[in-house]
């Protein structure tokens, strides 16, 4: 190459200012003619997309929650992250809230509790932000069951719903069922390195 | 090795890499085309997705509107393609992280290695990859002693395998689920020696392997599916969540990303986080799907290092019929609709860019004459376009590259044989009755004479007229 002392950065935006033509242009008007944001949200949807993707729905009002945690996850000991409701834990469990615990300790407990920030209706799909009711991210990646817990407003109808609705700033985790692959044969195969076991309760009975 | 010159478009260098094979493409193809087995299983793999794909896309009435905005995102990303790094630059920076830029494969392999060497580990976990396999990465850190460990299931198997890629999506496409069973038994460390081919039994033997490397290694590498310019914001689709442990416990994150990855808002998201997994595994949405910007105290990585890479992208941004195969979002539907790819598989293209998107892709960013047989690797049906879901019209592409392939000069000479008799009547005429003599001749349905023999091994000459229409007309 010639003149390699050239810097990386100049030389590449040089090329790509030659290949494009020198002149910027003005952002173009896409056609945006797709469903847009709010419509009207559909909990059966919701509910039939998770249970699609192998994920267990628990349909309840809050005060059962502690309920459907013993079934789940009674006796076990488990990971929660700082500021989730103490009142959706029922006695039965051993919670270990995460004060920056290390991954050791967190990959040595049996599941995890969370809230939510979104879910989408159309693709079975919950979001997790990082607020402190849902917690590092290491938290739900390690233990083998996360049993994540959505009040019926955190609900939309699409994709563009949620986009809208979440900050690109905060570290954002897309879930659709439990981990798995397609790399078997093109058919999916659920459970591989995330957890196996996917419960969401929906508080709305 | 071709010059190069200061701050203009070039293609990816030679020696580096793996966009070039070592044969072209047809002979190539005979191997794949002669293994019956590779046939069955890529058959019953296509035929899969294709269903699946199919009943998931169809579920959207808006499937054509989602595809014309992806399109028109990628157009208009290419035309402010230089702006729109700079912001990423600039906001990427703003959260924590540092932006590295690569021309080419070395020096973005210089930069990885560099980077790693400087946290002292001498291993690194990957999330797949496709521009870290396109520049060579592990066999440069392998190079530099550092070893780098696939955590992608398929790569996994390709690795175990010591095999190559076949596949954008699934690199193990290839072999089927006796198959992979063998290799785990054969070359994965304490495995249990009673595994079936169950898939779900060959899944956990991954998630057992891996899980103490996953826990163990500082550092990881990435690729990137989008990185939005406005907010910084990079994001990770996958499914079996190797990606969200790479981009979660290490302490430091390498992502390496070819430059057309940035999308202009983080409103673009709503459009392509619909178009890609319906496309790619026929899913509503994949499992798993990280968005980080920078480095977020507390959580995650406290290290990030993006690197931008160009390695040819800026040879393919030049040519305006050809850049659109930019648009590429590496789904692989086109893979899984062509009948060639499906019967000779992804290995007979050479490149790490497989099927037709990359009988277009990879001959750009090489310059066509060491890729020349790649855009001949097709029928033109035409089938990769309607399945694009950002509308790359890859027939279209395929014909202006054969136009760009040198041609011989044989070839050159006897169309332009062609050109002068068509110009001139009397000339044509005389050879139409000429052309009449073959039914006297006794060679119809044989093919042509040599040297023009070659044409027709494979085609039926068309049987010429009793009379030219010329003639026909005359006489009535």
């Amino acid at each position: 190459m010639v003149g390699a002392a050239v810097n990386g950065r100049e030389e590449v935006l040089a090329r790509l200012r030659a290949a494009r033509g020198a002149q910027p242009r003005e952002p173009a008007e896409v056609p945006r003619d797709y469903r847009p944001a709010g419509a009207t949200v559909d909990l059966d949807l919701l509910v039939d997309r998770l249970t699609d993707y192998r994920a267990t729905v628990h349909r309840c009002a809050e005060p059962e929650v502690p309920g459907v945690v013993d079934a789940v996850l009674g006796g076990r000991r488990i990971v929660i992250p700082p500021a989730l409701p103490r009142r959706w834990l029922p006695a039965s469990v051993t919670a270990v809230t995460d004060d920056n615990l290390t991954t050791e300790e967190i990959a040595a407990t049996d599941g995890v509790v969370t809230a939510a920030a979104v879910a989408v209706a159309e693709t079975g799909t919950i979001v997790l932000d990082g607020a402190p009711d849902q917690g590092r991210r290491v938290i739900t990646l390690l233990p083998d069951v996360h049993l994540c817990v959505l009040r019926a407003e955190q609900v939309v109808a699409g994709v563009p719903d949620a986009v809208a609705r979440l900050d690109p700033r905060r570290p954002l985790t897309w879930i659709s069922g439990p981990s798995a692959t397609s790399d078997i044969e093109l058919n999916r195969v659920e459970g591989v390195h995330g957890p196996r076991n996917l419960h969401v309760v929906l508080l709305a009975p | 090795m071709s010059r190069t010159f200061l701050g203009m478009p070039a293609t990816a260098p030679r020696g580096v890499g793996h966009l070039r094979g070592e044969e072209p493409f047809p002979a190539a193809a005979r191997r794949g085309l002669a293994d019956p087995q590779l046939r069955r299983n890529l058959g019953h793999a296509t035929t899969t997705i294709r269903a699946k794909s199919g009943a998931v896309i169809g579920e959207l009435p808006d499937w054509q509107a989602l595809r014309a905005a992806g399109s028109a995102i990628k157009a208009d990303v290419l035309a402010r393609l230089p702006e729109l790094l700079e912001q990423l630059e600039a906001a990427v920076t703003a959260a924590g992280g540092t932006v590295h830029w690569a021309a080419d494969a070395v020096e973005a392999n210089r930069i990885v290695t560099d980077l790693v060497a400087a946290t002292g580990s001498d291993r690194v976990i990957k999330v797949k990859s496709m521009a870290t396999q396109e520049i060579g990465l592990n066999e440069a850190l392998e190079a530099a002693g550092i070893a780098a460990v696939e955590t992608d299931l398929a790569e996994l198997i390709v690795q175990l395998g010591e095999d190559r890629p076949s596949h954008i999506l699934v690199p193990a496409i290839h072999r089927n689920r006796a198959e992979i069973r063998e290799i785990f038994l054969r070359a994965m460390p304490g495995v249990d020696p009673s595994l079936t081919d169950d898939p779900p039994a060959l899944a956990a033997a991954a998630r057992r392997f891996l899980r103490e490397t996953f826990l163990a290694t500082r550092v990881a590498v990435s690729g990137v599916n989008f990185a939005v310019a406005e907010t910084g914001t990079l994001a990770v689709v996958e499914s079996e969540g190797n990606g969200r442990m790479c981009l979660t416990l290490p302490e430091t994150l390498i992502t390496v990303m070819g430059v057309e990855k940035v999308v202009p808002t983080w409103r673009d998201l709503e459009v392509f986080l619909q178009l890609l997994p319906r496309a790619s595994t026929g899913e509503r949405m994949n499992p798993y799907t990280s968005m980080w910007t920078g480095v977020t105290p507390g959580d995650g990585p406290q290290a990030f290092h993006l690197v931008l890479l160009d390695n040819g992208r800026s040879a393919v941004l030049a040519d305006e019929v050809g850049r659109q195969a930019l648009h590429c979002i590496r789904c692989s539907a086109c893979l899984n609709v062509c009948p060639v790819y499906e019967r000779t598989g992804g290995h007979a293209y050479g490149s790490v860019y497989p099927g037709p998107i990359g009988a277009v892709l990879s001959p750009q960013l090489t310059g066509v004459e060491d890729n020349a047989s790649l855009p001949y690797a097709s029928t033109l049906c035409g089938a990769c376009y309607d399945a694009c879901p950002v509308k790359i019209n890859i027939p279209e592409l395929l014909v202006h590259l054969r136009d760009q392939v040198p041609h011989p000069r044989s070839e050159a000479a006897a169309m332009a044989a062609a050109a002068y008799v068509m110009d001139r009547p009397a000339l044509y005429a005389a050879a139409q009755r000429a052309a009449r003599l073959s039914r006297l001749a006794g060679r119809r349905g044989r093919g042509l004479p040599p040297p023009l023999s070659g044409w027709t091994i494979g085609r039926d000459l068309p049987q010429p007229p009793p009379r030219t229409f010329r003639e026909w007309w005359a006489q009535r």
